[in-house]
């Protein structure tokens, strides 16, 4: 019995050390926020709007300078997407999304004389890059490289959390610490200066469905948005989960039953 | 083992395959009729879970091969192409990342009993050599695989071990120059490392049939330690121990299916969703939990080449565990004091694995500053990892053979029964419990 | 029952006898294998990427009359071809002719544009793609084996069993069409 004990707790020992992982550079702890889509039952589906208002404040503010390339016009007409609607079960064929695409011009070959021209992107299409390459987004901004976004909020410890915090956090230096020209003072950074200015400010975008654009609710919008599109098939995935686990915890139940029957006059 | 073979084939078709390539007779002498220990435990059910591991990283990585892409441009794309647009990608992809970490789990545990119940003791020697191997082959596996993202730890891994290499005298800097197939961890390097990582898996799979059969040849061992004596200590492995693997098997997937569906990410690391970059290395860099224990050893101490070979030499060790152990007793049911070292030895392992995951300048005890001692800190985690480093080798090199010339043990039950007949139940009507001699 | 003993009565007990809990869990084993089964095999199914790219629009105003323009689609070629009024009543003409897959010419264009005929341009024998105008009926010959299409796409000679296919299309303007 202690043996089993001691080897039971020595397994949750480590469960509990996997957690531990090389800690944030700074010590602040992230601003908290209770976000619908997270824990076991949360989903984006519950609050559609917020990512489509987080979408607006990335088209309008944070694209200028930060790529999503590898997320398509058209997945956001998903199955728990911001812009997803039953009507259109193929995505493809979702108005909304056609006209977003719409909106940008992307690279194309004339077929009748080579040359390069260019035409409007549809539902296939990705993201548009705001600038050609890496070289061009690191000299149009000070030599930093504005990080692409479609993983962002997996690629960052704290995720959404981290995301809303560092941009609602500029802050002036504190005593002793010197802002070079070009870099702002931000305590969740990895360093303390960052290259991106504060890119938030009250009413920087206009929502449709009329909420109040105050900083605070663009960020929120913004890093669920972004949570969103580092994994779109989330929502799907909890789902499943779900069903599997009631599924399995039947299994277990049947096949224990059935275990203690074969066995039940075996002494062992 | 079992001696004549009981499977009769029924049929006419039967009797025909029976008499060209009797397979169906070896599958019925090795899982239906194999004459099995009735008492063994749920640690032994480790063995089935991780067949259906192996089984199950090959089908789903099989699958993931169909989409992803082994060039330095496209690799890390093609994972988030699985990801966002192949019909349950997500799904697939998820499975095998915490696949790998399960079939680790299990391995551990699996080995674990192994020590616990002397199951590498003679004559089963071959079948621990031959788990060692699988083991290696596994861990090989686990890295390559982890490289396959090309991610910016996926980078920094394939950098961090290929140039161990280099710390070999001599050859050391062609044999890197040669595993990267250029003047650094590239694109060649990881083209091969994903045919080396679909190959190895098929090379497991070979082991685990030398395995099984290594293990068939003296049956298995059990709690007790004791040999099987006559047909009262086993029972059939059908239907008993399918039922009881395959309960031990769904509760095993409960727990995977919690990390698939609900923590899918929380064993790898948030440095992995940036693409590579040959240019820049990530602030802290980790291998995946299950080589934790081992980074913290290599970097326990200071030069270069004898932190490689430390590495290499503790799982080295393994291999010659049945030569090291001196103890007549088998399992450590009867081996007080073996069993106290044994726990230490669990705890020093989980302590290394917790070392390897910090820096090895952070202060182990915040708020105290220790004093230098030689190269670092006292209050850092380098010393705790040489304090324990020290532990898991003397474990094997001393306090192991020492143990079975000087311990006390319990008394050893005669047989598999005898401990059953003088415990509860099952007495048939005349019968009386047996003397327990000392063993 | 197997070569050991267990201290059982043997009348009831047993262990391989098909109690109702063991068909049970046996019933929920096979029921994971397939729930298992189907996302390892639709995952070869086309990805959304590949959905994505389903349906291709074109401008009608780049076929001149009596040609026709190849247009890649689903990674197939489709012909795109403005009939002259010849063309089309050599094919009206030809609606009750003997042929191995007989459809008259009004179906297989859309209402009141018969000059527009879209197909697939896949041979329905053996997969090469036809040439145009060649042959005796003036539609396409196919290189490979011989087969002959008439100019409303109808497999009138050679060893393909099936006239060229019609792909679902629609007209979005009078010059564009959605094709897919």
């Amino acid at each position: 019995m202690l043996r089993k004990t001691t080897v039971l707790a020595a397994f949750g020992l480590a469960l509990a050390f996997m957690g531990v992982s090389a800690h944030a550079e700074t010590e602040r702890p992230l601003r908290q926020v209770s976000w619908l889509f997270k824990g076991p039952f949360g989903t984006f589906a519950k609050d559609q709007g917020q990512i489509q208002r987080g979408y607006k404040v990335y088209h309008d503010v944070c694209a200028t300078c930060h790529s999503m390339n590898l997320m398509t016009f058209g997945d956001m007409a998903g199955k728990g997407g911001p812009f997803y609607d039953p009507k259109y079960p193929n995505p493809n064929d979702n108005p909304k999304v056609k006209a977003l695409a719409a909106e940008y011009k992307v690279a194309d070959i004339d077929h009748d004389t080579g040359d390069a021209t260019t035409r409007p992107a549809t539902t296939a299409d990705r993201f548009k890059a705001p600038f050609a390459n890496e070289y061009a987004a690191r000299a149009a901004n000070g030599g930093a490289l504005p990080p692409d976004m479609s993983l962002l909020a997996k690629a960052r410890e704290g995720g959404p959390a981290y995301i809303y915090s560092l941009v609602t956090s500029y802050e002036n230096a504190p005593p002793g610490v010197t802002v070079p020209a070009g870099k702002y003072y931000n305590p969740y950074f990895a360093g303390g200066l960052i290259g991106m200015p504060p890119p938030l400010r009250d009413d920087a975008v206009t929502f449709d469905d009329g909420t109040k654009a105050t900083k605070d609710q663009e960020a929120k919008d913004v890093s669920a948005f972004l949570a969103w599109a580092a994994e779109p098939h989330q929502d799907e995935r909890k789902q499943m989960g779900f069903s599997v686990m009631i599924y399995l915890l039947i299994f277990a139940g049947l096949l224990y039953a059935s275990y203690k029957r074969i066995w039940r006059n075996v002494g062992h | 083992m079992s001696g004549h073979s009981t499977y009769e084939p029924k049929t006419g078709f039967t009797r025909w395959l029976d008499s060209r390539l009797p397979i169906v007779r070896l599958a019925w002498d090795s899982f239906v009729d194999f004459p099995t220990p009735k008492n063994l435990n749920y640690w032994w059910t480790f063995g089935g879970i991780l067949a259906m591991c192996l089984g199950i990283q090959i089908v789903t990585g099989v699958v993931l091969a169909m989409h992803y892409v082994a060039s330095g441009d496209g690799a890390f794309n093609s994972v988030e192409h699985i990801m966002r647009d192949v019909n349950y990608g997500w799904l697939i992809r998820f499975v095998h990342a915490n696949g790998a970490s399960m079939f680790f789990l299990a391995v551990y545990i699996h080995m674990l009993r192994g020590l616990y119940y002397g199951s590498y003791k003679a004559p089963r020697e071959i079948l621990w050599i031959l788990g060692c191997v699988i083991y290696l082959l596994m861990m090989a596996t686990g890295f390559l695989g982890y490289v396959l993202p090309w991610g910016q730890m996926s980078y920094a891994g394939a950098v961090v071990i290929t140039s161990l290499m280099g710390a070999l005298p001599v050859v050391g800097k062609s044999i890197t120059t040669w595993l990267w197939g250029g003047g650094a961890v590239g694109a060649p390097t990881l083209n091969r490392f994903f045919s080396l990582h679909y190959l190895l898996p098929f090379m497991i799979a070979g082991v685990v049939v030398l395995h099984i059969w290594a293990l068939h040849v003296p049956g298995n061992n059990n709690p007790a330690g004791v040999e099987v004596k006559s047909k009262k200590d086993t029972i059939p492995f059908h239907p008993y121990y399918t039922v009881k693997d395959g309960f031990a098997m769904v509760c095993f997937l409960i727990l995977f299916a919690v990390f698939v569906f609900y923590m899918p990410d929380s064993l790898g690391h948030v440095d992995n969703y940036m693409p590579a970059n040959p240019l820049q290395t990530p602030a802290h860099i980790v291998p995946e939990w299950y080589f934790l224990p081992f980074y913290a050893i290599l970097r326990a101490v200071p030069d270069k080449l004898t932190g490689v070979l430390c590495m290499f030499g503790s799982i080295g060790l393994l291999f010659a565990l049945p030569w090291l152990d001196t103890s007549k007793v088998k399992s450590m049911r009867y081996r007080p004091s073996a069993r106290l070292y044994f726990l230490i030895f669990i705890l020093v392992c989980i302590g290394l694995g917790f070392c390897g995951a910090n820096e090895p300048d952070q202060k182990l005890i915040s708020g105290v500053s220790g004093f230098q001692l030689l190269d670092y800190n006292l209050n850092s985690f380098v010393w705790l990892s040489r304090l324990l480093t020290t532990y898991y080798f003397v474990y094997f090199v001393v306090i192991t053979p020492l143990l079975g010339l000087t311990e006390k043990t319990l008394p050893v039950p005669e047989s598999i029964s005898t401990p059953v007949l003088s415990g509860a139940a099952a007495l048939p009507k005349g019968a009386s419990a047996q003397a327990e001699k000392k063993g | 029952m197997a070569n050991t003993v267990v201290d059982t009565n043997p009348h009831e007990d047993d262990p391989n006898r098909r109690d109702f809990i063991h068909i049970a869990a046996a019933t929920a084993a096979v029921g994971a294998v397939g729930s298992i089964v189907w996302p390892l095999v639709n995952q070869m199914n086309p990805s959304a990427d590949v959905l994505a790219l389903a349906s291709i629009e074109f401008d009608l105003s780049k076929v001149m009359p009596g040609m026709q323009v190849v247009v890649p689609w689903q990674g197939k070629p489709v012909f795109v071809r403005y009939r002259t009024p010849a063309e089309i009543a050599k094919a009206v003409a030809d609606d009750n002719a003997p042929m191995k897959d007989p459809a008259p010419d009004a179906s297989r264009h859309k209402d009141g544009k018969p000059q527009w005929l879209i197909l697939v341009g896949v041979c329905t024998h053996l997969g090469c793609v036809p040439n145009f105008a060649l042959g005796e009926y003036g539609g396409w010959l196919c290189p490979c084996h011989g087969s002959q299409y008439d100019t409303s796409g109808r497999i009138r000679k050679g060893p393909a069993p099936l006239n060229l296919e019609v792909p679902k299309w629609d007209f979005l303007s009078d010059t564009k069409v959605k094709i897919g």
